[in-house]
């Protein structure tokens, strides 16, 4: 709009913007709505009434706080792994040449670009033929596969815009590699990391493919929500819990989005 | 008297490539040295050698009379300004010349002290609250001068350094940097591949072709007489004559080098000189460069501007005198 001078969109082209703003975030709204109906058998259209329980129904039950809990641990472990390994691996990749450093930055972004069915069953398989029995683990390393990348893509980025020239001179300077990393490599990467890694709990949380494949009989809260629209039981809890995971995951975007946004004025500063 | 840095038969090969290839080199402690070469001679990989950030596939280095070998970069008294300063963009230009102390573990107050007082030295008093994205060129390479001057280094390399400022900074620069190596007497250490700086900045000049060293002197030595072919055409741009010319003006078949200054240039179309036709002029403010064609040998002269010049493709004879007739080493 602000290329052209201040003149104004006609009418339809607005009314077509508002239908397809409409169409992408009517259902989010929808879901926010039905978890305050006093219908709980059925999702029936208007609302017989409105009230406030599920919010207490669901403070109040375990399977809830279960898969929720789970969901949260899983999300930070992987987020974790995926911010040691996805930094390390960009370092490597960005910083010195070796042989295969296009494979391997090929075979990093691998697992986001397969689909999450060609991971989790290749998982499955390999668990149960290493004889490894489902745990929290098997579901953190699942998740770890594609929340490398994630780190690893916002990294690599920074990393290039990083000088080469200025580990050497922090080197130079006196600084050991361990005091060159705090002093020098982390404060420049570390916004690049902060929103690789929001990117990455976000991913993690609210996945499902993998996790149906990695986790047996546990429920994060995604797989906890399948299982309620199935089995329908006090069906309004499952909205308060989707309401509560999209602030739980929108939040850490749109902060994530405004810092990559920021970053590049503290990356290229330098230069 | 123990060398500042000493090389002895040093080499690094990366792969078949002989960046630095049997290097022997000595540089006393104070001198202003340069060196010189076109790109891919090897001049930056010894200054590298000398920081620390290579190691040599064969030969010693010392830094005064320690070895080297080894030794990684933080570990040695050398400190370095790079061709591209890598200052620190998160840190402000304070923090920055302070970063060697703090490191190091000087306390904040003689920490930000020693800095300002290095960056008086480079004439940047009052800046270091700045970000180095808010500096100019110049600027930011004075703070990467404050930031190795503030650990008080005894040898400072120095990487192209005036490479990436315009012409008129260049000069300045040239001179502040001359008067501060006198007044501090430290070592330095620069790589150009610009004749000119090196020749008016050093004390000493190592030129550098194929990661060898064809030869070590002072200005006036490389310059007046050279011992090359490559030597005498890369500083200055000598006339180099073939053993057969120079054996008729010597007597020794040798390959000499002359000066385009030395050359004189007269209309005279017969008498004692060389014959010659001119065959292209160069203005260049202060002098005018002319070439000539003398029966197949390019040769060049430099006269003063204003200088009654033949019209292009006229003859000319060109007259030197013996003396300037320098005999190089190089054998025929």
């Amino acid at each position: 709009m602000r290329s052209d001078r201040g003149q104004r969109a006609p009418l339809g082209l607005k009314i077509a913007a508002a239908c397809g703003l409409l169409f992408l975030h009517l259902p989010i709204l929808l879901i926010f709505v039905y978890a305050f109906t006093t219908e709980e058998k059925s999702f029936v259209w208007p609302p017989p009434g409105l009230t406030t329980q599920w919010f207490a129904v669901t403070w109040n039950r375990p399977d809830v706080w279960d898969a929720l809990s789970l969901s949260v641990r899983v999300a930070a472990i992987s987020t974790a792994i995926a911010l040691v390994l996805g930094t390390l691996c960009a370092a490597a990749v960005s910083q010195t040449r070796f042989f295969g450093r296009e494979a391997i930055s090929l075979l990093v972004i691998l697992p986001i670009a397969l689909p999450g069915i060609i991971t989790g069953i290749a998982l499955r398989s390999a668990f149960s033929l290493a004889d490894i029995p489902f745990s929290f683990w098997t579901i953190v390393l699942g998740h770890a596969t594609f929340c490398v990348v994630v780190v690893y893509n916002n990294a690599v980025a920074r990393f290039r815009r990083t000088s080469g020239s200025m580990i050497e001179a922090s080197m130079d300077l006196g600084a050991d590699g361990f005091q060159t990393f705090r002093h020098v490599v982390l404060p420049n990467i570390a916004t690049a990391l902060l929103a690789g890694g929001m990117l990455a709990f976000a991913l993690s949380f609210d996945e499902v493919i993998v996790t149906t494949f990695t986790a047996g009989q546990q429920q994060t809260v995604p797989i906890w929500m399948l299982e309620e629209l199935i089995r329908p039981r006090q069906r309004p809890v499952t909205n308060v819990v989707a309401m509560v995971v999209v602030l739980v995951t929108l939040l850490p975007i749109l902060f994530a989005y405004y810092l990559t946004r920021d970053g590049d004025q503290i990356a290229g500063s330098g230069k | 008297m123990t060398s500042a840095v000493s090389f002895k038969q040093v080499s690094r090969h990366f792969g078949s490539v002989r960046a630095v290839d049997a290097v022997d080199l000595e540089i006393a402690p104070g001198e202003f040295f340069a060196m010189l070469g076109p790109s891919g001679s090897g001049k930056t990989t010894c200054l590298r050698l000398i920081a620390g950030f290579e190691q040599p596939t064969a030969g010693s280095i010392s830094i005064f009379g320690e070895r080297a070998e080894g030794v990684p970069p933080y570990r040695r008294n050398v400190n370095t300004v790079f061709q591209d300063y890598a200052l620190f963009p998160h840190l402000n230009v304070l923090d920055n010349v302070a970063y060697g102390l703090m490191v190091k573990g000087v306390g904040k107050a003689s920490r930000l002290k020693a800095a300002e007082e290095a960056l008086s030295l480079v004439r940047l008093p009052g800046y270091g609250a700045r970000r180095p994205g808010q500096l100019s060129g110049g600027q930011r390479q004075r703070v990467a001068l404050a930031r190795a001057l503030v650990n008080q280094p005894k040898v400072l390399l120095l990487d192209e350094p005036l490479g990436a400022l315009d012409l008129k900074l260049r000069e300045n620069m040239q001179e502040e940097l001359k008067s501060l190596q006198k007044a501090l007497g430290i070592t330095f250490v620069f790589v150009t591949h610009d004749q000119g700086e090196a020749l008016s900045m050093a004390d000493r000049v190592a030129v550098f072709n194929d990661g060898r060293i064809m030869q070590v002197g002072t200005p006036e030595d490389i310059y007046q007489r050279p011992n090359t072919r490559f030597v005498a055409d890369f500083v200055g741009s000598s006339n180099v004559l073939p053993p057969d010319f120079v054996q008729r003006y010597s007597g020794q078949h040798r390959w000499g080098s002359l000066r385009p200054e030395s050359i004189r240039v007269s209309s005279a179309t017969s008498g004692d000189g060389v014959a010659a036709r001119l065959v292209g002029t160069n203005y260049l403010g202060a002098t005018t460069r002319l070439a000539f064609d003398a029966e197949g040998l390019r040769l060049h002269a430099v006269v003063p501007a204003g200088t009654a010049l033949p019209a292009e493709g006229g003859a000319v004879m060109l007259t030197f005198n013996r003396d300037s007739l320098h005999l190089m080493d190089e054998p025929a």
